[in-house]
């Protein structure tokens, strides 16, 4: 204890000289920082990774600029929740960082929301798909952009039964988000008008044989097949599938067009799965893309890309709009000015709710199958769109704090 | 005082000044992580540089010390020297159950127990509802040290941390230079010997192992207060092998190159997430080279070249 007091007492008078340190450190006040922290050597690497850096800093550079400086770095979380959170801290508190985007993986997208809520410090989440960051874990410097597991299940599931496909079969994976997945996706399916004739729970992570639970999903007599699991668990489990020739139609609960274009359209093709952009959309998602490409050669832009882009020309409309220094003050107040103002540019239309959710149609696609693809990357047929008012959780079940009072 | 040598006292007052002073001139919330992994470090290498214990799950005790604390910290609000307490009681006693299993066998198979348990102790936080699954507990409060001094401000924390570290450094420390401690050596070298002079082996590598434990639960605890999260990534076999890979790289059997160690892994982990991509791969350059160059570890090998024990 007394260590501890008179270690606080040293503290607390070296602390005394510590603005001089700092300020010489100040940031030029006319610049906005952007920082991109997300998963650039693991299993996300290509859903976001440097494409989304590069999508963040295409967007600065198309911005006129209005008289201020805006400055992008970027870091590789790993998908540690501590290390995004650290980071994320580290550029709030000494590197003069605005808003931290990107954020992919649940865990860690919640980390740095958190440490955004503290600091009241503005974030913008794309990549992740936990529903929590406009629900529990809500906070009014947040906005969580693209899309998010409730709008998944919704489209993925309710877009499905409508298009014909009402009795399902899930193979989960067995841990919270899995879990999460199937029971919101049976939800939707249910609200349809249609029936889910079983489920397997398989274990996880380290399950890689996925027969006896294909087989046993094929046995159900279910015309779908949904997959409520993620990553290279689905990429595994949609290949076994082609090679054990099932049948049922798979809907895969959360899937990018970069993850069909690395399974192949022999494998994937038929595959049901819901995202908010597809660049071959119409003109302006085409023209987006064209120039999109110089700078991400390996990926055509995906959602969480395009997310990226669109999120961060939003953002910097609403400094302009704000100014600077009132932009740079307060988290809270560029988070209310971004909602306040409607989202409109190639990739994106629509609004941002009040609780930081962004509202967006979406769509549900089916992967073509090798013979009607026409060209490299042209993966998508439209199914079903989800308007944006239907697509996200309502308003009035949300369990967000600032909502709900 | 607590039976240092002169170059270890030399070793500790320069520690002692770095770890007054560096908050000043690195950002504290890094330099806490450090601490964290630090102890951790010490407490591993209290088992395999002292009783040549080569445990492979010691990240169930540091994640479960975790779990404890911010559940204690979060759900029941518990101040946070009373959560941190809860924390380092949870991974003793968890090292008490399984140190008491692993500990009936030797060598590769004591390795292949602990590592074994570890994982059923990964796959239990994975299931169990008050850990939160993948998500982890998030937005642990810090609270108020003994409901008084808040410890939002970094620096009240890092004050904190750096007590809690120089704890447990001293305690490693002091027990190595113990009785008890000598015993423990005795065992690494031969234990059959020890054993014939009539020491109950076994109940000296059990005490062993729950100090230890205990301890990594003291560091996970107190990590998972300083940055606010307690996740799987705390308690998953790759944050083992990390601890075994710190206490490799700063040097196995010297009191400080634990400390070395987790300085150098956290900074690398730390300073090159800005490389992007690239990060795993030079992590990964600088492990061989690590292990080719300096067999002992840096403190070892440094140790070695001037003569003296660190």
């Amino acid at each position: 204890m007394t260590l501890s007091r008179r270690t606080l007492l040293g503290t607390a008078a070296a602390g005394a000289t510590l603005p001089l340190v700092r300020s010489a450190r100040a940031q030029a006040a006319n610049t906005i920082k952007i920082g991109v922290l997300n998963d650039q050597s693991g299993p996300y690497r290509d859903t976001g990774g440097t494409s989304s850096v590069a999508a963040v800093q295409m967007a600065v550079d198309e911005f006129a600029s209005k008289g201020f400086k805006v400055e992008v770095i970027s870091a590789d979380h790993q998908n540690k929740p501590d290390l995004g959170a650290q980071i994320a801290r580290q550029w709030y508190d000494r590197d003069g960082v605005d808003v931290v985007m990107d954020v992919p993986t649940s865990s860690v997208g919640l980390a740095v929301a958190g440490v955004a809520k503290e600091k009241n410090k503005l974030h913008i989440n794309i990549g992740a798909a936990t529903v929590e960051l406009t629900n529990k874990a809500c906070a009014p410097s947040l906005i969580h952009y693209t899309y998010d597991t409730y709008m998944l299940a919704k489209s993925t599931g309710g877009a499905t039964v409508k298009a014909g496909g009402d009795t399902w079969f899930f193979i989960t994976a067995d841990y919270a988000f899995g879990k999460q997945l199937q029971a919101d996706t049976t939800t939707m399916v249910l609200a349809s008008g249609g029936k889910v004739n079983g489920s397997v729970a398989y274990p996880f992570p380290g399950t890689t044989d996925y027969s006896s639970f294909l087989l046993q999903a094929q046995a159900s007599g279910a015309k779908i097949l949904g997959l409520a699991n993620a990553g290279g668990d689905t990429v595994n489990s949609v290949k076994q599938a082609k090679e054990f020739g099932i049948t049922m139609k798979i809907a895969t609960m959360l899937m990018f067009i970069t993850d069909v274009h690395a399974l192949g359209l022999d494998v994937a093709g038929g595959l049901s799965l819901t995202e908010s952009f597809y660049w071959d959309m119409n003109d302006k998602t085409r023209a987006f893309t064209k120039r999109f490409l110089p700078r991400s050669p390996t990926n055509y832009p995906n959602m969480i890309h395009a997310g990226n882009y669109s999120s961060a020309l939003h953002f910097l409309k609403a400094v302009t709009d704000m100014g600077v220094p009132a932009a740079k003050a307060s988290g809270t107040a560029i988070a209310d000015r971004m909602k306040a103002m409607p989202v409109s540019d190639e990739c994106y239309q629509g609004s941002i709710r009040k609780d930081g959710r962004g509202m967006f149609p979406a769509y549900l696609f089916e992967v073509k199958k090798p013979a009607e693809s026409k060209g490299k990357w042209d993966y998508y047929k439209l199914v079903q769109t989800t308007p944006a008012e239907e697509a996200y959780k309502p308003l009035s079940a949300s369990e967000c704090y600032f909502i709900k009072s | 005082m607590f039976g240092f040598s002169r170059p270890q006292a030399t070793a500790f007052a320069v520690m002692l000044a770095a770890i007054i002073v560096a908050p000043f001139v690195l950002y504290p919330v890094f330099l806490m992580k450090v601490l964290c992994f630090a102890l951790f470090a010490c407490a591993f290498n209290l088992l395999i540089g002292y009783v040549g214990l080569l445990s492979f799950g010691h990240a169930a005790y540091f994640g479960m010390g975790g779990y404890a604390a911010g559940y204690a910290a979060k759900a029941w609000g518990w101040s946070p020297e009373l959560a941190i307490l809860f924390g380092t009681l949870a991974g003793g006693l968890l090292g008490t159950v399984f140190g008491w299993i692993a500990i009936r066998r030797q060598g590769i198979y004591f390795a292949m127990i602990t590592l074994a348990l570890g994982q059923m102790a990964y796959f239990f936080c994975l299931q169990a509802p008050f850990t939160g699954g993948e998500d982890g507990i998030q937005q642990i409060p810090r609270g108020n040290l003994f409901g008084v001094f808040s410890m939002q401000s970094d620096m009240a924390m890092y004050a904190l941390v750096a007590v809690i570290f120089l704890f447990g450094f001293l305690l490693v420390h002091r027990i190595v230079h113990s009785p008890f401690g000598q015993i423990l050596k005795a065992i690494r070298e031969n234990e059959p010997r020890a054993t014939s002079l009539g020491y109950r082996t076994d109940s000296y590598k059990l005490v062993a192992f729950i100090i230890s434990c205990a301890l990594a639960g003291l560091a996970g605890g107190t990590k998972s207060l300083v940055f606010g999260i307690a996740t799987l990534t705390d308690v998953h076999n790759a944050m083992s092998g990390e601890v075994v890979l710190m206490t490799l790289l700063g040097g196995l059997g010297t009191i400080f190159g634990p400390v070395m160690g987790a300085l150098i892994s956290t900074s690398m982990e730390n300073y090159l997430a800005q490389a992007g991509a690239w990060v795993t791969v030079i992590q990964g350059v600088i492990f061989v080279t690590c292990v080719i160059a300096f067999r002992k570890g840096v403190l070892g090998v440094l140790a070695e070249k001037l003569k003296i024990t660190l």
